[in-house]
Parts: structure tokens; C-alpha cells; sequence
């Protein structure tokens, strides 16, 4: 499979949360503003594409070689949190402009689960390092993608006259089904 | 003011529907009934699990670095659970396929450390974990009964560890069935009406206290009312007593030296 149908179809096809559910918290959470979901989806790509990396690594040259597969899961997910502390915590001295724009979404990204689902993914599928890369990118764009298309039709939504039972997320749960039939419809594209 | 029994705090505080917390592995799992049994007993599991030892270590727990500890706490449990299911009922593992794993990052499991077992004692987490995971267990089986009765025509049970079947249930004949109820979008729109249906119900519920608490507020502005008057009177009759007493009392000199 060449990187771009990988990309396109990681993005469009198979993406995370309209096809996997992964990372639909933070999806509910923050997407009531279009700046916060700009920012929650920025936090998200780079968290992603650096976790890969780091996870990807350390899976190759260290899990597998001495034979500690079934450690996987509590390493990736030490590596994840440890490495949005390391973020945040280096944001904060360095950018501190970034750090104010991400605020509390940079803490909340070590439970999302895209991050955690991309890392493994990774290495279900025995990706190479760049396939990874890409793989990570694909994923993590998609994200952005359906978080910031989300946040403004919420945005709209919010105008909108619905029954109080719907208000608030009910109706934006049914919003993102009909988004992911919209999505559906892009199956044969690759 | 009325506290919710416990059956409606499953209702009223439920994680999902309510909270929305663990929506990711919900959409995933519930199916079928079988993966969403699973699912169930396996989050109630490591919820108690991890809320029992988080609340006793909570006070060695470093307040800066508690979220990595308590990840790693859940980590582990998840981990052991994976394996059990892995080796003992390996069926319904390759039907869950990766969600077992995310049950890591559930966030009910570690908001539940956050909000509660960080701060209370053994008792009281292990009590919250059983009534989150049971809310959370009701939550999986109403989308599970809805979306199978659409997507599959009915209703299937079988035995984890043996793969052997217990009941099956077919209603809707193949051509009346929908399939997209088991894919994503059924998933989303199930869940966006089910969650409306108990906002339904906690919305009554919340105005049915608020009339209540409106009603106590008036009777206690009118008990006040009552007993500023009944004082006042009071006064009055005092002063009117008083006065009368001095004017007998500026009488009777008078009558003497008369």
C-alpha cells in the first residue's frame, strides 16, 4: 500500500471516530467551540505522531527482543501519559503562548483513546517505522478533521430550537450519526 | 429534600447516559449481548479492582504525579484481566477484539479514581464502584437489546467460556432487518436517543425537587410570617398591659391622697 492511499484511507475511510468510536470523549467534551477544538485537535496530532514514535521504538528494539509482548499495554499507556507531562511541562517553559491556547486539553489527551488505539495499531498491523509515520498521521488528522467539522455544526446547533430532553449532546450524539453516514459514503473512494 | 434510592441513582448517575463517560468502548462492544456481558463484568471488575487499591495507597500517592500512578494501576488490572479472558474464554476475545485493551483508557475507570477514590475510604470506593459499574452495565444492555433487535432481528446468548449457545430469540424476518443498527452511525443514533430518554427522566426529576424545595420555601416564609405576627401581638398586648398597669398605678396615689 503506498503512503497516500494509507493517509486517505487512515483519514476518510477508517476513521478513528466515526468508524472506530475511538477518541469520542474528548469529541463530546470540547467541541461546544471552535477554538477549543482547533486546539484539542493540534494537541492531538502532535501527541499522536510523537507517541508513535516513541512507542513504535521501543516495541521493536526493546519488547520484542527480550521477549515482553504482553507487556505492551501498560507500556504504552506509561509512555503516553509520561510523554503529555513531558509536553505540557515543556510548553510551559518554552511556548507558553501554546501551552495557555491548549490549556486543560493537553492533561485530558493521555485518556483519549485514538492515542492509545494508534499506538497499537501500529504493531497489530507490523507496520514499518515511515508506514507508522504515516499511519499516525492519517489518524490523528482525521481527528482534527471530525473535531473541528463537529464543533461548528454544534456551533449552529446551539440556535437551533430542539426538544429539552435532545438538548446539549443527545442531539449531538444523532448529529454525529448522520455525519458518520455521511462518511460511509466516501467507502469506495481507495 | 428527597435522596434518589438506589435503583434511580442508577438512573440518575448513570455514567453513560448521564455522565457520558466510557462512550468509546460502549459503541464498540454492545453489538451483541454477549460482547456487551462481557464488557459489563470486565469494566465492573477493574473498577472495583483499581477504586479499592487507588483508595489505599491514596495517601502515598504524590499529588502531582497521581494521574501516571493511577493509569498504571488501572494498567495493570486491565492487563491481568486481558490475559484471564485471553486463556479462559477465548471466544469472546477474539469477538472484543482491541477493547479489552482500552478499557485502560475507559474513562470511567480513572475518573472514578479522580473523583472518588482518591478522597474517600475503602468502603465508601468500593461501594461507588459497584453502583457505576452496575449503571454502567444497564446502560450497555438497553443498547444492546435495541441494536440487536434491528441489526440482527433478535436476540443471542451464548456461553462465554464454552462458545456453546443458551437461548436465541429471531423476530425480524432478514428483510425487515437494518443493518447499519450494528455498524457506527446505528451506534451514535441509538445512543443520542437513549440518552435522551434518561436526560427525560432526570429532567423531571430535577424540576420535581426544585417544586418540592419552592414549596418548603414558601411554607417556611409563611411559618415566619405567622410567628412574626403571633410576636408582634405579643408586643401589643405587653405594651397595652404595661400601660394599663402604670395608669393604675398613677391612679391609686392619686385616689390615696384624695
Amino acid at each position: 500500500m503506498n503512503y497516500l492511499s494509507l493517509f486517505l484511507n487512515t483519514v476518510l475511510i477508517d476513521n478513528v471516530i466515526l468508524v472506530h468510536f475511538f477518541g469520542f470523549c474528548p469529541l463530546l467534551g470540547v467541541t461546544t467551540k471552535k477554538k477549543s477544538a482547533f486546539g484539542m485537535g493540534l494537541a492531538v496530532i502532535f501527541v499522536v505522531i510523537g507517541s508513535s514514535a516513541i512507542t513504535w521504538s521501543l516495541y521493536r528494539f526493546i519488547l520484542k527482543p527480550l521477549k515482553l509482548e504482553y507487556l505492551e499495554l501498560v507500556t504504552f499507556i506509561l509512555v503516553i501519559a509520561s510523554f503529555v507531562q513531558f509536553i505540557e511541562m515543556f510548553l510551559k517553559k518554552f511556548i507558553p503562548s501554546l501551552y495557555k491556547a491548549l490549556g486543560i486539553f493537553l492533561p485530558l489527551i493521555t485518556t483519549n483513546c485514538a492515542v492509545l488505539y494508534a499506538t497499537m495499531q501500529n504493531i497489530s498491523k507490523g507496520y514499518r517505522f515511515t508506514e507508522t509515520m504515516v499511519n499516525a498521521l492519517g489518524i490523528s488528522v482525521g481527528f482534527f478533521l471530525v473535531v473541528y467539522v463537529f464543533a461548528t455544526i454544534r456551533e449552529k446547533l446551539q440556535k437551533a430550537d430542539t426538544p429539552r430532553s435532545f438538548k446539549g449532546n443527545p442531539i449531538a450524539l444523532i448529529v454525529t450519526a448522520l455525519m458518520a453516514l455521511a462518511f460511509s459514503g466516501l467507502a469506495g473512494l481507495v | 429534600m428527597k435522596k434518589p434510592n438506589f435503583w434511580q441513582s442508577l438512573i440518575l448517575e448513570n455514567p453513560l447516559f448521564i455522565q457520558y463517560l466510557g462512550v468509546c468502548a460502549v459503541l464498540g462492544v454492545t453489538t451483541s449481548l454477549d460482547n456487551a456481558l462481557g464488557m459489563s463484568v470486565i469494566v465492573l471488575i477493574v473498577l472495583l479492582c483499581s477504586n479499592v487499591l487507588i483508595s489505599a495507597l491514596r495517601k502515598f500517592i504524590p499529588n502531582e504525579i497521581r494521574i501516571p500512578v493511577f493509569i498504571v494501576v488501572i494498567a495493570t488490572f486491565v492487563s491481568v484481566a486481558e490475559m484471564l479472558v485471553k486463556a479462559f474464554a477465548p471466544i469472546l476475545y477474539d469477538n472484543m477484539g482491541s477493547f479489552i485493551a482500552l478499557v485502560v483508557v475507559n474513562c470511567i475507570i480513572l475518573g472514578r479514581a479522580e473523583a472518588c477514590a482518591s478522597k474517600s475510604t475503602i468502603g465508601e470506593s468500593a461501594k461507588d464502584a459497584l453502583v457505576q459499574g452496575l449503571g454502567y452495565a444497564i446502560a450497555q444492555f438497553s443498547m444492546s437489546i435495541i441494536r440487536s433487535f434491528f441489526g440482527n432481528g433478535g436476540w443471542s446468548l451464548s456461553n462465554p467460556f464454552t462458545g456453546k449457545q443458551i437461548f436465541e430469540l429471531t423476530i425480524l424476518p432478514e428483510s425487515l432487518r437494518l443493518g447499519f443498527f450494528t455498524k457506527a452511525m446505528g451506534g451514535f443514533l441509538t445512543f443520542g436517543i437513549l440518552a435522551a430518554l434518561f436526560t427525560g427522566y432526570k429532567n423531571r426529576w430535577d424540576d420535581a425537587r426544585k417544586e418540592e424545595l419552592k414549596q418548603e420555601r414558601i411554607k417556611a416564609a409563611l411559618k415566619m410570617k405567622a410567628e412574626r405576627e403571633a410576636a408582634k401581638a405579643a408586643k401589643l398586648a405587653a405594651e397595652q398591659k404595661a400601660k394599663e398597669e402604670a395608669e393604675k398605678a398613677a391612679n391609686t396615689p392619686a385616689e390615696v391622697a384624695a
